[in-house]
């Protein structure tokens, strides 16, 4: 059994960060360019920490597959950012702040990061404003907030629809300074396909370079995964198609327990899928819902009539029906699976009876058509880019779809893995969201655990090795992991089946999006249990994978993370199946209230499950990191 | 699912099995186009049927197929990111295009960005110019309060106008010189806007622009193909902008020092 030492600090909730930092130990400023760090991914977390960690000394070396850290996906997030300011004098505190998450993750988070999330968010606004982020402004010339799902407070910031966008370039921008000044070792198009583990910790990496095909031994003092979510597994999702859950999953498979995996998050405003081509789903920021109103009519023949036809009384604006107080503003999980239920009675809207409307005409009578644009206009013409819609005109038709994971690699409070020497920042962490993430805290989470907790703990961590007693990168253990890099990539290319890469993929998302999706129940799940493991075997023997391992092949990039996906399919569906209750995201039909709320069972399942690896062909083992709630009372979620 | 009528088109595709290799043009028919399908959807189609019959499938760069991370990059019909104004070639619907249309896919052609494979190219050259002084020093932890300094709405509303950039590289295509101008200074009046970003606005500009000539990019003739090709549509007035900065450092730097670089770190 992996050891799960939380270690999170004692004394009261509100002084654990401040104590802990008082008493981290530290890495005297001479020593600290003798440590090499090395960070996997550059997007918010990782772009954050690398210049953070190069700002302080240590020697960093940043990995990206992509061709320029200014790609990642980060990028697309739209809506905005929260921080505990309370600039609009609404009462929002840090207490507020955390409880909200909290309660939003449906009580499956731990109390300890969160509090700290909240602490820190005040701080990222700071830093990102000093580095020319151009935040929305009241006339002022102070920052403005809008609302976000999941709270009655005013606390997100923005910057138009772009909010990760300009967030991210000011990570890159710093990022970029460090490279220029040398503090940074920049290695594009280098993917990281398997961690190396000496001595029982985290020692390096091994990377294949997309472009050239060569894999590349290298060692570090610690290494830090910021490699993002694996929604992916789902083929259909609101993620970038490069976005992939390979560097974790090799960690995993190298010792580092995976917690919650079937805790993925299904957005309810998503542009609907139109066809079997499809190759993503694109999401409408949350934001729309302060200024949308959603509604299906009311009866089902109604469903196909033009929507401007359908009288006030035969609409169902089935939110605010449910949940007076937060009304469209409810949290995604809650206003999700309420999509899915409308759309189940068949009141659904458009072709395929999978969507709902979100109508601005309230809105747009209300503000005018301007005050609307300005808003939310980029929102609105990529709805127009993509259906040919004028949203101004005619409501928007939307579904859910996958969109983050609140799942990923255990961490404990100082963001290190069971493994001692990883750290996991970011979406590939599983530490801060519970069983549903808020709108506008994921990029909070991000730049929280990059900017300002990663260098304060690391330092903790790389205190207790002498300097220079890292291992050289042609130790035994490089060796043989570069070697196994080396065989798989051989297999793959010499399957030579008939069938293309992305057709296991779609295949594996039907299966998890039927089975594992925004409702799951036993006999499901045991089903898909049956069906992903006959299916990966169907990939390696019928697998088509063109070209060669020598020079830039797209499709075998898709194979390597397509096969690592047929592996972690099977783990969510085995993490779902063994939550006997329904919490956040996570909707056992087996357990819900007579009205379909989810029933959790706080006696069972107060608890992180974390996944150790056994080998190949062994049942993973469940670990369980129990959450202990001091200062929140546990209760139902009430949004009503 | 769309009930919409499929159509054919033919593709004339630029193949380079690498860099400094010679490429060619090779014809595909990509049959059964739905017009609600994006471009990329069509070519990820057309991908599996050549894997399916042994070639070789066509490689392009692409990846969050919103729009926003500005990987993708093809010049189709001529223009890059094809024939919609304000749009990336992900967000390019087939509806389009018609029913037999001949479509020319180029990847974007400038000395500075050397085609790596087919339709990808290497833009690296982007990201030397941003570390050379695409930033505001602003160390972690050091940040004074986020309000502590107001920024009038329509600066800000311009400034962000600016950053809007998402680093694609059209504007350089787009340009009969290889221009990266609108590209630099697009960072350069974002930065150079707000009161941030003063300190270094000298010496940001000297860098950035000393840099980006040294890459290879040519200089900018007002002809304005980059704004009209930029899927942000960003504003040529910014070159303008930054050719003010640009002569003002320049002046000054003759009379008192302005390191073009970060400076100490």
């Amino acid at each position: 059994m992996a050891q799960l030492e939380s270690r999170i600090p004692p004394g009261p909730l509100a002084d654990k960060w401040r104590r802990h930092k008082a008493e981290i130990r530290l890495v005297n400023p001479s020593n600290k360019r003798k440590y090499e760090v090395i960070v996997v991914g550059a997007g918010l977390a990782g772009a954050s920490a690398s210049a953070s960690l190069a700002e302080l000394g240590y020697a960093v070396s940043c990995f990206v597959f992509h061709d320029s850290p200014r790609r990642a996906h980060s990028i697309a997030a739209q809506g905005g950012i929260n921080a505990a300011k309370n600039y609009q004098n609404d009462g929002d505190s840090v207490y507020r702040l955390f409880y909200d998450t909290v309660k939003g993750g449906d009580y499956r988070s731990r109390e300890a990061n969160v509090y700290r999330l909240a602490e820190v968010s005040a701080q990222i606004i700071d830093q990102c404003v000093a580095q020319g982020v151009p935040f929305a402004r009241e006339y002022g010339g102070l920052l403005a907030n809008r609302s976000f799902g999941g709270a009655q407070v005013s606390r997100t910031f923005y910057a138009r629809g772009q909010t990760g966008q300009q967030l991210l370039l000011g990570a890159y921008s710093a990022l970029s300074r460090a490279v220029g000044s040398g503090g940074v070792g920049l290695h594009t198009h280098s993917e990281m396909l398997d961690l190396v583990v000496v001595g029982g910790h985290a020692k390096g990496i091994v990377v294949r370079n997309l472009v050239t095909g060569e894999v590349t031994r290298h060692a570090a003092d610690a290494v830090v995964l910021a490699t993002g979510g694996y929604g992916n597994v789902f083929n259909l999702s609101t993620y970038a198609r490069g976005s992939n859950a390979t560097a974790i999953w090799r960690a995993y498979k190298r010792g580092a327990c995976f917690a919650n995996p079937c805790f993925t998050q299904i957005h309810p405003t998503c542009i609907p899928v139109t066809g079997d081509y499809q190759s993503k789903l694109t999401l409408m920021s949350e934001s729309l819902r302060n200024d949308g109103r959603i509604w299906v009519p009311r009866n089902k023949e109604d469903r196909l009539k033009p929507p401007a036809s359908i009288t006030e009384g035969d609409r169902d604006y089935y939110l605010e029906r449910i949940y007076p107080s937060y009304g469209n503003l409810c949290p995604r999980d809650v206003a999700s699976r309420a999509a899915k239920r409308v759309c189940d009675e068949g009141r659904g809207v458009g072709e395929s009876g999978l969507g709902v409307y979100l109508d601005f005409a309230d809105a747009i009578g209300r503000l005018g058509e301007g005050g609307v644009r300005e808003r939310y206009g980029n929102l609105f013409d990529i709805y127009h880019e993509i259906t040919n819609e004028n949203a101004y005109r005619v409501p928007m038709r939307i579904f859910p779809a996958v969109h983050y994971a609140m799942g990923g690699l255990w961490v404990d409070y100082n963001l290190m893995s069971n493994l001692p020497g990883l750290f996991v920042l970011g979406e590939a962490n599983f530490s801060d969201h519970g069983a549903n993430r808020l709108g506008a805290s994921a990029l909070m989470q991000g730049l929280a655990d990059g900017y300002f907790i990663l260098p304060y703990t690391i330092g903790g961590y790389l205190a207790t090795l002498r300097p220079g007693s890292r291992p050289p990168a042609d130790a035994p253990e490089f060796m043989q992991a570069a070697d196994g890099v080396a065989a798989v990539t051989k297999r793959l290319l010499s399957v030579r089946g008939r069938e293309p890469v992305s057709h296991f993929h779609k295949r594996l998302g039907q299966i998890l999006w039927q089975h594992c999706g925004m409702a799951r129940n036993r006999a499901g799940l045991e089903a898909a249990l049956g069906e992903i493991p006959a299916l990966r075997e169907e990939f390696w023997a019928n697998g088509l994978v063109p070209g060669t391992g020598d020079s830039l092949n797209q499709s075998l990039e898709r194979a390597v993370r397509v096969a690592d996906f047929l592996e972690l399919g099977e783990l969510l569906c085995r993490d779902a199946l063994a939550r006997e209750e329904s919490c956040g995201c996570h909707f056992r039909e087996e357990h819900q209230y007579p009205d379909g709320e989810c029933m959790r069972d706080d006696e069972n399942f107060a608890h992180v499950a974390a996944w150790e690896y056994a080998g190949e062909g062994s049942a993973p083992v469940r670990n369980a990191e129990p959450l202990s709630y001091e200062t929140v009372k546990m209760s139902v979620r009430n949004y009503k | 699912m769309s009930t919409a009528k499929t159509f054919s088109v033919t593709l004339r595709v630029w193949r380079q099995a690498g860099p400094g290799r010679e490429g060619r043009f090779v014809d595909y028919a990509a049959r059964n186009v739905n017009p609600d399908m994006s471009f990329l959807e069509m070519l990820d189609v057309l991908n599996d049927e050549l894997a399916a019959r042994g070639d070789e499938p066509i490689a392009f760069a692409h990846d969050c197929r919103e729009g926003i991370c500005g990987t993708c990059s093809l010049t189709i019909n001529g223009k890059p990111h094809g024939p919609n104004r304000g749009v990336a070639s992900c967000q390019t619907y087939m509806r389009s295009f018609r029913d037999g249309d001949r479509i020319v896919v180029e990847p974007f052609r400038a000395r500075p960005f050397p085609v790596i494979k087919d339709l990808v190219t290497d833009r690296s050259a982007f990201d030397a110019i941003q570390q050379a002084g695409g930033f505001i020093t602003a160390r972690t932890g050091s940040a004074p309060e986020a309000n502590s300094a107001p920024v009038p709405k329509d600066v800000a509303d311009l400034a962000m106008d600016a950053a809007q950039c998402i680093g694609c590289g059209a504007c350089v295509a787009a340009c009969k010189n290889s221009s990266a101008m609108l590209f630099v200074a697009a960072k350069v009046s974002h930065l150079g806007l707000l009161p941030q970003g003063q300190p270094e606005r000298q010496s940001r500009v000297l860098a950035m622009v000393r840099t980006m000539d040294g890459l290879g990019f040519g200089g900018c003739t007002n002809q304005y193909e980059c704004s009209a090709a930029c899927p942000k549509l960003i504003s040529h007035d910014f070159i303008a902008r930054m050719n003010r900065d640009y002569a003002k450092a320049v002046f000054s730097s003759a009379f008192k020092p302005v390191a073009a670089g970060g400076g100490p770190d």
